[in-house]
């Protein structure tokens, strides 16, 4: 009997602890449709990366969900005159080599992301950081500019102690950043962040464990993530349907309704920042150069119809560049279908008749982007303008979009400040090969009050005066019909009920893993 | 024996070689790698000065010679993708490939030579019939749609077998990923072997099945009826060692063919394998690895049926292995 009191309680005792583990240490499997290229986050700018910065590294800053910023690495800042900017580094913050964060890191940083291919151009504006005493650092602008809180959210800083020095294997410095063969960067990290890179088999699986010096004692209870790439779509759903994984990033929009309706999963999704546009090239087209023509193609075009239809509901009409919480979201422009109008600007116009045109698109690039292209070549079809639409995938569009082949060209844009100014310089401005600005403005519109605008949005500081400005430009880019927008991408996330997914997720689709928690 | 391998290899040598020109003379419509390598900030410029560092504007015949060179040399070239050469990224994929194809013919193998046998023996008996209309079914049936079928049959409804990858490996040798020796390694292996079987299959019962029945009715077999030797001897020995022959040609080619399913069969289980690894180098236009990828299917195709070859002198002793005199 004694005996039997003793295995008793020992099988209690067993389950006790099997259980009380299982909830404060909880294994995440995440399944991606891919993974990082690099352990470097210098190497690529790209969603995949970014997302991994946050969870191996932190930022200055970073964004909330309503779109505000939050401490991370700087705990306060304030802008000491025009050009400077100064941060205060939280203190006692180690690296996941034992290093302790210092000012320096972040000079070593900066430096670094202004020597990155990628990352280079969006800190052009920046000349450096200067280091003040050992927690306190300035970033220093070549002019008054606008968004340097919002470039702060890319500065994860890496430890420049960890990073110097010369590799072994090549022989060449540990921070040099490198493409497309081996470097130390590639395949080591010392970030700050929740997790540490224990293991990695590129394009198979990534392990990350929780880092026990972390600075911030108010996160999740992840202690493990294992993130698998799965690129098909039907499969992501399916490992997480039967539970083999916890967390997917993306739903297909085919899905959602499944997913939804699945006991014991929860779908999370949200209107994206991702505008996708069709650009009229006036250089290639003398009709497009005509504003009535521009005009009638964007009354032509049934975006709430494509977004309810074609998109199943998973994107959110546009009549602009600027999604909803950007300072440049001008509230009043609304999507404008209107066949009949469509029709008086083309007499208007004096092509009654109509005329016939060409149009690239991609088709694996963006949701259902060659679907889209041909609805829009249907809807134009009734303003009686011809249009005959190639479909690639997206290795090869590129070049065909840069060569400006066609008359038409299908592009989405994600504005890396997340501020509206960043599409127009892209999208809209002037394009000029000096500058760079309009690099992706393939409908060579050019109007130079957009120009003016824009570069004196960018040296505004005053937030509602910037507002007011940017607000103006969409209002001309949709009188003028620069381009037609036709939606802004939704996001999805979908896991098991119990985390607090809702929470962690945000309009970027930088899911804070660090802060996730499972019941 | 000695002039056939000569020949052979001088064969392979040759079919690689046009395999290799093919290849790299299509790379270039597959796009430009340093699109995928770059955000879409970065200049004309800076990307064209990152294809100047990569020689991808060098000539063609440039290219190609200086890829011949290093090939001579066992040096594929390097995955810009994986940052390492590309002889290491498909050996490290191989297993998984291998594995799948291997279990795959085994199930072909396993099922289709009894099935074959009995509906020829019985060509009226009801489960002959339903073993035809099956494989009907089976050889109609798009592989990828079968995966996704059996996916949602036995992971998402059933949750008796996960739904992708590789699961728990073992390592074999140093450099052999083997998911044959674990339980959770061999319940992954499940669905796609059977999958990737789901084409090969039908058309092997088939193929049995008509064969088997023609030497039914050949002479030879009515002679060992009148002799009056038992049933078994005549079906199982007579019989089948004939109906063998045409059944291992087309085995040797199909063999090949099932190597190139592999990339269906792979992308939807995301099984590891060089066939997924295939699909993404197009898709990230990583032209070394797809060439190489390439070359070393067409390498397994010349290997395989050269064995084909030498199985076919050992079934039927008449066939001459051609170079022999």
């Amino acid at each position: 009997m004694k005996r039997m009191i003793v295995r008793l309680s020992l099988v209690l005792a067993v389950t006790l602890v099997a259980w009380g583990t299982s909830v404060n240490a909880a294994t995440l499997k995440l399944a991606m449709d891919a993974d990082p290229v690099s352990l470097d986050p210098h190497v690529q700018l790209s969603a995949g990366m970014l997302q991994y910065a946050h969870m191996v590294f932190d930022p200055l800053v970073r964004w909330s969900k309503d779109g505000g910023l939050e401490p991370r690495l700087a705990e306060k800042w304030e802008q000491i005159n025009p050009t400077t900017t100064r941060f205060y580094l939280r203190k006692g913050v180690k690296f996941h080599s034992g290093n302790e964060l210092s000012a320096d890191d972040v000079v070593f940083t900066l430096a670094r992301l202004k020597k990155s291919e990628d990352y280079k151009g969006l800190f052009e504006y920046f000349t450096e950081a200067k280091a003040v005493d050992s927690h306190t650092v300035d970033l220093i602008t070549r002019e008054p500019y606008g968004l340097v809180l919002a470039m702060a959210t890319y500065i994860f800083p890496l430890d420049h102690k960890f990073y110097s020095g010369k590799d072994e294997q090549n022989g060449k410095m540990k921070d040099v950043i490198i493409k497309t063969d081996y470097s130390f960067a590639n395949f080591n990290e010392s970030g700050t962040g929740p997790f540490k890179v224990t293991g990695r088999e590129q394009g198979v699986k990534t392990t990350f464990v929780r880092f026990g010096d972390y600075w911030d004692p108010n996160t999740g209870n992840v202690s493990e993530i294992i993130l698998t790439p799965i690129s098909e779509p039907p499969t992501r759903v399916a490992a997480l349907l039967s539970g083999d994984v916890d967390f997917i990033m993306p739903v297909p929009p085919t899905d959602l309704e499944r997913v939804k309706k699945t006991d014991g999963l929860q779908l999370v999704t949200m209107s994206g920042s991702r505008i996708i546009t069709f650009q009229l090239n006036q250089k290639r087209r003398p009709e497009f150069a005509n504003a009535k023509v521009r005009q009638a193609m964007a009354y032509a075009y049934n975006n709430v119809g494509v977004a309810k239809k074609i998109m199943k509901g998973f994107a959110t009409p546009a009549a602009q560049n600027s999604p909803r919480g950007y300072q440049g979201h001008n509230a009043a422009l609304q999507p404008r279908y209107d066949l009949a109008r469509a029709k008086e600007l083309m007499k208007e116009a004096g092509y009654e008749k109509g005329f016939s045109c060409t149009m690239i698109a991609p088709n694996n690039r963006y949701v259902n982007d060659a679907k889209i292209a041909q609805a829009f070549v249907t809807m134009m079809s009734k303003i009686k303008i011809k249009v005959t639409l190639k479909t690639m995938p997206k290795a090869q569009y590129w070049d065909q979009y840069d060569a400006q082949v066609a008359d038409i060209q299908m592009i989405g844009w994600h504005s890396d400040t997340e501020d509206s100014a960043n599409f127009f310089e892209y999208l809209n401005m002037c394009p000029d090969k000096e500058t760079g600005r309009g690099q992706y403005n393939s409908g060579n519109y050019c109007n130079p009050e957009v120009d003016r605008l824009t570069l004196a949005a960018n040296g505004e500081t005053d937030n509602a005066k910037r507002s007011v400005m940017l607000r103006s430009i969409e209002q001309i880019l949709f009188d003028d019909a620069a381009f037609i927008p036709l939606h802004w991408q939704n996001l999805s996330w979908a896991s098991k009920k119990n985390m607090n997914t809702e929470e962690i997720i945000n309009v970027m689709n930088f899911p804070y893993f660090g802060d996730l928690n499972i019941q | 024996m000695f002039a056939f391998t000569v020949r052979r290899v001088a064969q392979a040598v040759l079919v690689m070689l046009i395999i290799s020109l093919i290849g790299f003379s299509i790379k270039h419509n597959f796009g430009d790698p340093v699109r995928e390598l770059v955000g879409e900030r970065v200049t004309p410029q800076e990307r064209q000065q990152i294809r100047d560092q990569l020689g991808l504007n060098d000539p063609f015949m440039v290219q190609y010679g200086r890829f011949l060179k290093s090939a001579v040399h066992g040096d594929l070239g390097r995955s810009f993708f994986f940052k390492k050469p590309v002889t290491e990224v498909i050996l490290a994929k191989a297993p998984a490939t291998l594995e799948l194809v291997f279990c795959a013919s085994l199930i072909v193998i396993l099922l289709s030579v009894p099935l074959g046998i009995y509906s020829a023996i019985h060509p009226r008996r009801l489960l002959s019939r339903l073993i035809m209309g099956v494989s009907i079914v089976g050889v109609s049936m798009p592989v990828f749609l079968t995966a996704i079928l059996l996916i949602y049959i036995f992971s998402v409804e059933l949750g008796w077998l996960p739904s992708f990858g590789r699961g728990e490996t073992v390592q074999l040798f140093g450099f052999w990923d083997s998911g044959l020796l674990t339980r959770d390694g061999l319940r992954h292996l499940l669905m796609p072997s059977v999958a990737l079987s789901s084409i090969m299959l039908p058309l092997f019962i088939r193929l049995i099945r008509s064969e088997m029945m023609e030497v039914l009715e050949t002479e030879y077999v009515k002679f060992a009826w009148a002799k009056g030797l038992r049933p078994r001897r005549v079906w199982y020995v007579h019989a089948f060692k004939n109906t063998l022959l045409p059944v291992i040609t087309v085995g040797g080619v199909q063999l090949g063919i099932m190597v190139a399913f592999t990339i269906l069969t792979e992308t939807v289980f995301q099984w590891q394998g060089m066939g997924s690894m295939f699909i993404e180098s197009v898709e990230r236009a990583d032209t070394a690895l797809m060439v190489s990828y390439i070359v070393v299917v067409g390498f397994i195709f010349v290997v395989v049926n050269t064995l084909v070859d030498l199985i076919y002198g050992l079934v039927n002793p008449t066939v001459r292995i051609a170079g022999r005199k």
